[in-house]
């Protein structure tokens, strides 16, 4: 568990996530942090549930401006998303970090980890959990990509608000999509937290 | 996120909590919105050191701008609005305005005259009686609000591309203005103007619109968002030059298209 490395000649690590993860990784994290906190803002507008946000945690200080923030960050986020799910496509990494994905590891390794027993030593291998969260999180941003689409244009793009049970039903996936990346996200940067060393090679690569 | 927070538009702070709070339909949620504002945005627009709200606003507003044209591409003009069986009609239709039902402008019929002006033939005012006997068509469908509720209404009126071609309108003008009762105004493109579900809308639900539902007038628009839809309509102008409007110019996305 030897987590300082000083030393840039020795044993070089091999590289756990390339530079185009790295960079795909940290532009998302900012986009969606702006996508949530003022998504936050403008759900606050006319509530689907009986809460809103707290002013002092969403984005844009009114509708007007949640709105100009959110469909400012929707730009970086999809253009950021293509890059990565195609380069992540391209270059085999979905496949090769990401699959398989079997129901029996999957329940095996949630034990192990709810045991403090899971190990880390080898962090260019995805335990079970980790190979279905993260395919999971994939298909919840395309899915919150596609609602939220269906939300905006529910008369050019009415087929897909269609598909998705109509425009007050696309709000409520929308939300529901939400919920469930703000929940990632917490574990994740828990986590990483964790095992410290998993934050760094998301930052150095290594 | 409180790194984040603080980027925030710099917003006219008196103006922005006066609209934000009356852009919302009825009084709780008003009440709500303004507690929001009280606490969060105005304590955080005050205070904002890390980044010039006014630069960050001016990006904003850019691709806002960026956004505009974006829709502009998107907008088909062959595409309908999907419309609905009478079953589905949303009763009671709510009211919305930037203020109480009974603050509403009352319009007299009998001494209202429709202004129209700018790129058109015939600049003669119409009295409500010569806009009845326009042929008229009906729609049911989907009324979509910036803050994300949608109501399902029933209008009747003429075509706004109708009512455009009798008064002579020279339609490769980019824009139509209106001007509204209360001070209210929009401007939108020529291509939703044309659009066969644009109307000029004097009916709701087949009686005549009542006052707040925007007596005598509303132009209805199923392909943009409810704001873009004035009501109490007084003057309607064909021009080149952007009006902007009430909303629009408050930082609201100009083009908004459903």
């Amino acid at each position: 568990m030897a987590s300082i490395d000083t030393s840039a000649s020795a044993t070089p690590h091999p590289v756990i996530h390339p530079v185009w993860v790295r960079l795909t990784h940290w532009i998302n994290a900012f986009a969606m942090l702006v996508m949530i906190g003022s998504g936050w803002e403008i759900y606050n507008a006319s509530p689907l549930f009986g809460f809103t946000f707290p002013g002092s945690i969403t984005l844009g200080g009114w509708l007007a401006g949640a709105l100009l923030w959110h469909f400012a960050a929707m730009w970086l986020l999809a253009v950021n998303g293509i890059v990565y799910v195609a380069l992540g496509l391209a270059t085999g990494r979905f496949h090769s970090k990401l699959l398989p994905i079997r129901p029996g590891e999957v329940i095996a390794d949630t034990k192990a980890a709810l045991a403090f027993k899971l190990a880390h030593d080898d962090l260019s291998k995805y335990n079970a959990v980790q190979r279905l969260l993260y395919a999971g999180i994939i298909v919840v941003a395309v899915v919150i990509v596609l609602s939220g689409l269906s939300i905006w244009k529910p008369v050019q793009l009415q087929w897909l608000t269609a598909l998705f049970g109509g425009y007050d039903a696309a709000r409520y996936v929308h939300f529901f999509c939400m919920a469930a990346i703000v929940g990632f996200l917490v574990v994740h940067v828990l986590l990483a937290l964790i095992v410290p060393k998993s934050l760094r090679a998301m930052i150095t690569g290594r | 996120m409180p790194r984040i927070r603080t980027i925030i538009p710099g917003v006219d702070q008196k103006l922005l909590i006066k609209d934000a709070a009356r852009m919302l339909p009825d009084p709780t949620r008003r009440l709500l919105l303004r507690g929001g504002l009280s606490l969060g945005a105005l304590a955080v627009l005050g205070g904002c050191d890390i980044v010039d709200s006014d630069a960050a606003e001016g990006v904003l507003r850019k691709i806002s701008k960026f956004n505009d044209r974006v829709q502009a591409l998107l907008f088909n003009p062959n595409t309908l609005a999907p419309e609905y069986p009478e079953s589905r009609i949303t009763r009671p239709f709510p009211f919305n305005g930037y203020y109480a039902e009974d603050e509403a402008p009352e319009v007299d019929g009998k001494t209202y005259k429709l202004e129209v002006g700018g790129m058109i033939d015939n600049k003669e005012p119409w009295t409500l009686d010569k806009l009845y006997a326009l042929p008229q068509v009906s729609q049911i469908t989907r009324h979509v609000c910036v803050e994300g509720w949608s109501a399902i209404g029933s209008w009747q009126g003429v075509r706004l591309s109708e009512f455009l071609k009798r008064i002579g309108a020279d339609t490769r003008a980019k824009y139509v203005w209106f001007q509204c009762a209360e001070g209210y105004s929009n401007t939108i493109d020529m291509a939703t103007a044309l659009h066969p579900q644009t109307q000029l809308s004097f009916k709701f639900d087949n009686q005549i619109l009542p006052r707040k539902y925007g007596f005598p007038m509303k132009c209805r628009m199923p392909t943009k968002l409810g704001f873009k839809n004035p009501k109490y309509i007084t003057a309607i102008y064909v021009q080149n030059n952007d009006a902007g409007g009430y909303w629009e110019n408050q930082g609201y996305n100009w083009f908004s298209g459903l």
